[in-house]
């Protein structure tokens, strides 16, 4: 009997009293029930109504069952595409560790300054409301100076100090702690961050305006653009709009001059297959993959990426 | 010997996870003041009690829990969100884990999720699990459900509207085993160990909202939301809570042991049973049917919310809110 049957019926079934023989003035009343608990009676055969009831209750819990299940499950079917990897923050364990220690808090969203940390919606399946960010929206500049997201991470996801027993991917690994340009001259310069989030790639260089010797001049984004980076020259502390911070330089060079990671990405000169000379912004080994190269290059679609979750390759 | 209440506080553990709650038959199972009150009402003339039942009805219905409720349920949501939104910083994160003036707060639930998937644990997150711990066995298990979780909200107004289509009979309403709750319980621990994913967070109705609520987006998480909403109206009444959610039951099992809880006194109770009609786990209320109460006063089991439904509906004040051992103490 369901739940809901037996409210329904109100007093009209309450159940057997209780009975016993400690007292007397009770027996009377009560003494066709005593002794209803030692034997139990036979069960009555269920009705034609009622077998059909509980058919259809099994196979409704069978329904749920799948249904929730399946909804569950749906969560490897965009790890079934060969989809993008997603850049995550910095910090991050590796992709599959990320996903299982991440509690989905998005308390690393709440602390950073430029908001460039997002989370992922169910498309992203096991992933949904674990952090990402979309560099060419809104990279990390570091203009929280302390990796704040680290810091906020309550699971350790996001972690200065990678637990011993979780692998290291070769070349993920930093040669050596990365200077933080903005703060090259205190006396501690580096950002604590151990692994690379991914690696910047001129992946377009035939639209590179360095590449073509062409300068840049305006809003690197153009007067539409909502990312914000820290300028140190504007303000040490808040992060501006892009739009507020034109440019006019004679041959481009924002990647190189906004990267805010010493040594990590510089213009060269370059040989082209045809013998010719051209400049061309070139990535080094302390690249962290933030993506404030990929954030400011003016061109569209832009011809430096951060290729996530890549490691070093020399 | 165990006495007639230490039984049914096992029982009622059982039954959280699924048994039918037992009937007490024999007199053993009761204590002698509980029969002689059973005993009392079988002799009271059956024309009164229902003239009395009538006059207690009439009065208005009261919401004085029920609103108290919302206002905090609603209150917490909103201190999550203000709190980004403003940058205030009082209480932030979401609901699966927070950090409350600085002091790390973790969902049970994800908590272990997590733990079973990662297995590994750092010390933030053992400290923030600690202190819901601690918080909820004194605030009442299960309470978590009512009083803050953001889809019980949702899905008690997708009930109302679900019960007056059963009223207009237009829908009908078919329960599920609740043995169901316990099974996807261990499925979803099993799945966090086996594949080392957090599966049940994926799906999460709790999570779901109140992410979509502090920072927006996640337009295809609230469809299923929507979609568990629309099958609670047209087809099982609070089916999510009553028979899926594994966080109704890990908090559960912190309600065995929390002294807040609903207590019923035998002795004013009409057994009209209009407790049992609003109640979300309508199991934990068996003791208020005629005859079936082992003492005369006996507290409500770990599965109940604690939403206070019941106190509020009661004609008699017979169900109340009650500490354990506060009384003794004052």
């Amino acid at each position: 009997m369901s739940e809901e049957d037996k409210v329904g019926a109100g007093p009209s079934q309450a159940d057997a009293p209780p009975v016993g023989g400690s007292e007397p003035g009770l027996r009377a009343r009560g003494a066709s029930k005593v002794g209803a608990g030692n034997t139990a009676p036979a069960k009555p055969p269920l009705s034609k109504e009622r077998q059909r009831q509980a058919r259809r209750r099994v196979l409704r819990t069978i329904l749920l069952s799948g249904g929730v299940l399946g909804a569950a499950l749906s969560g490897y079917l965009p790890l079934a595409y060969a989809r993008k990897p997603l850049l995550r923050p910095p910090g991050a364990l590796d992709e599959k560790d990320l996903l299982s220690s991440c509690i989905k808090c998005g308390q690393c969203v709440q602390v950073c300054p430029v908001q460039a940390i997002k989370l992922a919606d169910l498309d992203n399946g096991f992933g949904i409301g674990v952090p990402y960010i979309d560099a060419r929206a809104q990279a990390c500049d570091f203009s929280c100076d302390a990796v704040q997201c680290i810091l906020a991470c309550p699971t350790g996801s996001l972690t200065y100090d990678k637990p011993d027993f979780l692998p290291v991917r070769p070349g993920a690994q930093l040669a050596a702690k990365p200077v933080f340009i903005p703060k090259q001259n205190d006396p501690e310069p580096t950002l604590n961050l151990k692994e690379r989030m991914g690696v910047a790639r001129l992946t377009r260089p035939g639209t590179c305006l360095a590449m073509q010797g062409k300068g840049f001049k305006g809003q690197a984004r153009g007067p539409g653009f909502e990312g914000m980076m820290r300028y140190m020259a504007v303000d040490r502390w808040k992060p501006i709009p892009i739009r507020d911070h034109p440019y006019d330089v004679e041959e481009c060079d924002l990647c190189v001059r906004e990267c805010p990671i010493k040594g990590a990405i510089s213009i060269e000169v370059v040989f082209m297959p045809n013998g010719t000379q051209r400049k061309s912004p070139v990535v080094h080994e302390p690249c962290v993959g933030c993506g404030v190269c990929e954030m400011i290059c003016p061109v569209e679609p832009t011809a430096i990426e951060i290729v996530a979750r890549e490691v070093w390759k020399s | 010997m165990t006495t007639p209440l230490q039984r049914r506080y096992v029982d009622q553990i059982l039954v959280m996870l699924g048994k039918e709650p037992a009937k007490p038959r024999q007199a053993g199972e009761f204590t002698a003041r509980a029969i002689k009150v059973h005993e009392l009402k079988r002799m009271t003339n059956k024309a009164d009690i229902e003239a009395a039942k009538e006059a207690h009805r009439a009065n208005e219905r009261n919401h004085k829990w029920r609103n108290r409720r919302w206002a905090t349920l609603i209150f917490a949501n909103l201190l999550f969100v203000v709190s980004f939104y403003f940058d205030i910083q009082i209480l932030e994160g979401a609901l699966t884990a927070s950090r409350f003036v600085g002091f790390h707060l973790i969902d049970l639930n994800s908590a272990l999720q997590v733990m079973l998937a990662h297995k590994h644990i750092i010390t933030n997150l053992l400290i923030g699990t600690g202190t819901v711990l601690v918080l909820w066995i004194l605030v009442g298990g299960r309470s978590f459900c009512s009083w803050i979780c953001p889809y019980h909200l949702l899905a008690e107004w997708a009930e109302n509207i679900h019960l007056w289509l059963v009223k207009k009979k237009l829908v009908t309403d078919t329960p599920i085993d609740r043995r169901l709750r316990t099974v996807f319980w261990i499925v979803f621990a099993l799945l966090a160990i086996v594949t080392g994913y957090t599966v049940y967070e994926s799906i999460s109705p709790t999570g779901i909202i109140s992410r979509a609520l502090i920072y927006g987006g996640s337009a295809l998480a609230l469809l299923w939301v929507l979609a568990l909403l629309v099958f609670e109206v047209f087809f099982v009444r609070r089916a999510w809570c009553r028979y899926a959610c594994p966080i109704g039951l890990t908090y559960g099992v912190v309600g065995i042991v929390t002294p807040l809880r609903i207590k019923y006194t035998v002795e004013g109770c009409f057994h009209e049973g209009d407790c049992r009609k609003v109640c979300l786990v309508p199991h934990v209320l068996d003791t208020v049917i005629k005859g079936r109460a082992v003492d005369t006063e006996v507290p409500i089991g770990p599965d109940c919310t604690r939403c206070g439904l019941c106190v509020d509906t009661c004609p008699t004040g017979s169900l109340q809110f009650d500490v354990k051992g506060l009384a003794k103490l004052m």
